[in-house]
């Protein structure tokens, strides 16, 4: 049976579309207002609160828990001081992805750890004889995204300390009583924090939050408005972006760190003896440069774009709507050099944009692409440059 | 030489001797550093945006503003602590999208926040309130007439055929229909083929727009007052015509020409109001390298031998060019800044006759809160985007009636716009700003003046507000009254026309803004127009600015070929 977050209660009296999308069994808004532009909006301009409570929630704690982790995480825990959260992701033997998510040390012995899709299995079965324990706290938090240039000050007069936590930061204080978590994470590629809260504790922290904030130009953004963010925010998605390993049918469905972007996550992997899951693969993958892609963002010559368009009488179509499909990427030979995942029309970029896998010798920021839609129902091909990801990144995200 | 020019010329040079015998050591005063490729007078909207497509090409340019900030009419002041107004211009539409990339604007700030419905209250206690979703939007026009509910479809339909097709001349330079140019036929040939490329209907439709009356228009598609009402209030704006007049289906073609990211006829408001825009222009000419002089009013452009040599400020200073352009308005351009004998009679006499007569007003208010009206009790949603004071084509005629004869109209159309509740930037939390447009409020008032009137103009503002949202005025905190006069006199726009210049049919394209010198350039060779008062025309499309860049740019090129 379909199920509701935490904040249900505030975030339907909220929604007047009453558009919901089922989001891991629980009801999700697609937008709360007709115009979820105007939610996206409210985000790179103000702030927006976003209920993410869907997610997966594991709790790992134990005097080994670290040592548990170092060794599933691919990304070295160990760097993760308490007060800090890390961006990670776990691999399978072959040092393919399994799945990404943001992990939280509560302390030197607790951590939360997020994840789109269920993995408790997977690191249960993996803690063996190490004293650490990992629990499925689902049910016990919700958790708000609120982002946005303004997200800071709003938050810091509930929790002081938001105002100094760092980006990928986090305290933990204290909302109406209750004890909440806060993390300078999200989702948006924007300044920004996520809140978790006690489910049992939600709908008194969501009045505070929510009361706090009138008269600020804060608006709840739905899921629409969130896949748009993500994208300029060049953050991945899983099913539209990469696979899980675990359940692709061939490796042309499987992804690598590297191939993803994630090469950051082990500039010290030389330095760290750690062994974990995939770190051979992985090892072996850097040295022989055997990487198939990588992880790019495409912008779009606009030119081009309105050329194909306007040379069979159409109005150059600029929809924001993200769309998750293989989009093909050529060189001017036509061949095969790439394809995109996501692709979008960016507001506040005012170009289309698409994150594409793209040949590694071709990947080099600046080279030209040539992206194929269709237009009229034929295929047309649109030149596009490869560029860094993330394709927006304001200073206020880090600063 | 004139004589004017050379008075000026005489009492500048002794100002500038002074100075640099002050100062002879200091770089700052010599020749050489007054001295520039392209010199462009006026901080306008048009003049930021010549600059900069010039100073990316490679000129040393320099921008002149009269005042203490750019912008000209598309500034945002903050008038009382923590509120900003935009004074004059307040929304974004037809901002040309070229401009947006060749001038990298996104990278400065550039950021046009959708105004995501349109309130358009009526004086029977109902309204029509169009938004994002198109279901919605049919059902809604539905309320008030099922056959208006395709209709609208099928006019938002024709309107996009027409501006579609009509679009490659919005961004062209108009061809000169008096040149033997072999260059000229072809661009003259590429207007034909534009005509001839059209249907049948939408070239009808393009020329009912272009020469009839916005009422005649929607009245073939729609039968609701309120639904004729508020798309015919695009129809005067800023110009001298009511809904019946024929003319105004071209200012309602006009407007339809605006776009947000794609989207014919949809408006933004940009973040921090057009001021905000500006200042994206600013930098970004000033990225590419331009240099921005504040507080430097231009007295008269220097003329030596029938071309230019650079521009006179009224303190004396002499800046040094052999391209200046002009970014004000026609009368200023070819009767002001030069001395209007050295000027071809006919020229002069169609700046003459080129028609001004600004009719619209702003009346900006600081609000303790939002409105409300009655039959919507609550909700704030109803003012993200504008509220259209104009509930039927007789409210319109009758306010134009008033105006027509010499007066203000005493209920008057009112284009609304809270934009504090689409950029909170924009006024302390909680508190708001509304810009409201006004028309028809003549420059030339019969039997009294403005600066009499001021005042009883925003009451009369306020009584109407007041009229369809009960308790405005007491949610008012300041009030600022803009009328044409106050226009003129801040921002140099003649007679207080927002477009530098009517939007009639003899004044666009060929003939903007005279026969034959629609192509940027002047008589005097050097000096160059880009303001609103030539082609496309006002309204913040900074078309003008960019295309009298690349006329300026192609007649360098020509130059150093030989």
């Amino acid at each position: 049976m379909i199920r509701t977050t935490p904040f249900h209660e505030r975030t339907s009296a909220l929604n007047q579309t009453h558009l919901w999308s089922h989001w891991s069994n629980h009801l999700a808004a697609d937008r709360y207002q007709l115009s979820d532009k105007a939610e996206y909006f409210a985000v790179r301009n103000a702030a927006g609160i976003f209920d993410t409570s869907p997610l997966y929630k594991y709790r790992i704690t134990g005097s080994d828990a670290e040592r548990f982790l170092s060794g599933v995480l691919a990304r070295d825990i160990r760097t993760c001081a308490p007060g800090q959260a890390h961006y990670t992701c776990w691999l399978d033997e072959r040092g393919f992805v399994i799945e990404d998510g943001v992990i939280l040390r509560l302390a030197d012995d607790a951590y939360l750890l997020t994840s789109a899709e269920p993995n408790f299995a997977w690191f249960a079965d993996r803690i063996g004889r190490l004293d650490a324990r990992i629990e499925d706290v689902s049910d016990d938090f919700g958790i708000l995204a609120v982002q946005g240039p303004r997200s800071r000050d709003l938050l810091a007069r509930l929790v002081p300390q938001v105002a100094e936590t760092p980006f990928f930061g986090l305290v933990q204080g204290e909302i109406g009583g209750a004890p909440v978590v806060v993390s300078r994470t999200g989702y948006s590629g924007d300044l920004g924090d996520e809140l978790w809260v006690p489910a049992p504790d939600a709908l008194r922290v969501w009045d505070i939050l929510w009361e706090s904030v009138q008269g600020q130009g804060v608006q709840p953004y739905g899921l629409a408005a969130l896949y748009m963010l993500r994208i300029e925010a060049g953050l991945l998605l899983l099913e539209a972006d990469f696979d899980s390993s675990r359940f692709a049918w061939n490796d042309a469905h499987r992804s690598t760190p590297i191939e993803l972007g994630w090469s950051w996550m082990f500039r010290d992997l030389g330095a760290d003896a750690r062994p974990f899951v995939g770190r051979r693969a992985l090892e072996r993958e850097i040295a022989d440069r055997t990487s198939r892609s990588s992880m790019r963002g495409l912008v779009v010559d606009w030119e081009d774009y309105d050329r194909v368009h306007t040379a069979v009488g159409l109005m150059p179509p600029k929809d924001h709507t993200p769309v998750v499909e293989d989009w093909l990427c050529y060189d001017d030979d036509y061949r095969q050099v790439g394809y995109a995942t996501s692709f979008m029309y960016s507001p506040i970029l005012q170009r289309h944009i698409a994150i594409a896998r793209i040949r590694p010798d071709l990947a080099r920021f600046g080279t030209k692409v040539n992206l194929e839609f269709t237009v009229d129902h034929h295929y047309e091909q649109v030149a596009a440059h490869v560029a860094r990801l993330p394709l927006y990144n304001p200073e206020r995200k880090t600063a | 030489m004139t004589t004017k020019t050379r008075t000026k010329t005489k009492s500048t040079a002794k100002g500038v001797r002074t100075k640099a015998s002050n100062a002879r050591s200091t770089r700052s005063t010599s020749r050489d550093d007054r001295t520039y490729d392209a010199i462009i007078v006026g901080g306008g909207h048009n003049g930021l945006v010549n600059g900069a497509y010039l100073a990316k090409a490679g000129l040393r340019t320099l921008i002149l503003e009269r005042r203490h900030l750019v912008g000209g009419a598309a500034i945002t002041e903050e008038l009382r602590p923590g509120f900003w107004f935009t004074t004059f211009s307040y929304a974004l539409s037809l901002l040309r999208p070229q401009i947006i990339h060749d001038l990298e604007l996104t990278k400065h700030g550039f950021m046009p926040l959708l105004m995501s419905s349109s309130f358009a209250p009526m004086e029977n206690g109902d309204y029509l309130w169009l938004g994002q979703d198109r279901g919605a939007n049919l059902q809604e026009i539905a309320r008030h007439s099922r056959r208006d509910a395709d209709a609208y479809e099928q006019y938002a339909h024709d309107m996009d055929m027409v501006c579609q097709a009509i679009k490659p001349i919005f961004d062209m330079v108009p061809p000169d229909l008096f040149s033997d140019d072999p260059e000229e036929f072809l661009a003259l040939a590429q207007v034909g083929g534009i005509f001839r490329s059209m249907d049948k209907r939408t070239l009808h439709n393009f020329v009912r727009l272009a020469t009839g009356s916005a009422a005649d228009f929607l009245d073939d598609y729609f039968e609701s007052e309120i639904v004729k009402g508020y798309l015919a209030s695009s129809s005067i704006i800023g110009t001298k015509v009511g809904p019946r007049s024929q003319g105004s289906g071209l200012v309602l073609l006009f407007h339809s020409m605006g776009e947000h990211d794609g989207e014919f006829g949809a408006w933004a408001f940009h973040k921090k109001g057009n001021g905000g825009f500006t200042q994206v222009l600013a930098r970004a000419a000033t990225s590419f390298g331009a240099e921005i002089r504040l507080e430097s009013p231009v007295e008269a452009v220097i003329t030596k031998g029938g071309r230019t040599t650079g521009v006179a400020l009224t303190d004396g200073t002499e800046f040094y060019a052999d391209t200046v352009v002009s970014a004000l308005d026609p009368r200023r351009t070819f009767l002001e800044m030069v001395d209007p004998r050295e000027l071809p009679d006919d020229l002069v006499e169609s700046i003459r006759r080129f028609r001004f007569q600004g009719t619209s007003s702003k009346v900006n208010f600081a609000l303790d809160g939002l409105p409300e009206y009655p039959a919507l009790p609550g909700r704030s949603d109803i003012f993200r985007g504008f509220t259209n004071i104009g509930p039927s084509i007789d409210y319109l005629e009758r306010a134009f009636d008033e105006g027509k004869y010499g007066w203000y109209s005493s209920r008057p159309y009112i284009d609304g716009a809270i934009q504090s509740t689409i950029d909170p930037d924009m006024a302390p939390p909680g508190k708001h700003v509304m810009s409201c447009f006004i028309h028809y409020t003549p420059y030339h008032l019969r039997e009294s003046d403005w600066d009499s009137e001021k005042e009883n103009l925003g009451d009369t503002v306020q009584r109407t507000l007041e009229s369809f949202f009960p308790g405005f005025s007491d949610l008012v905190l300041q009030r600022e009254v803009v009328t044409p006069l106050h226009i003129e006199r801040t921002v140099g726009l003649s007679e207080g026309n927002i477009f530098a210049g009517e939007f009639f049919a003899p004044q666009m394209f060929f003939f903007r803004p005279a026969p034959g010198w629609s192509q940027y350039r002047t008589p005097i060779d050097g000096y160059y127009q880009c303001g609103s008062g030539t082609h496309p025309g006002g309204c913040v499309t900074g078309g003008p600015g960019k295309l009298a860049a690349s006329q300026i740019l192609k007649d360098r090129a020509r130059a150093l070929r030989g």
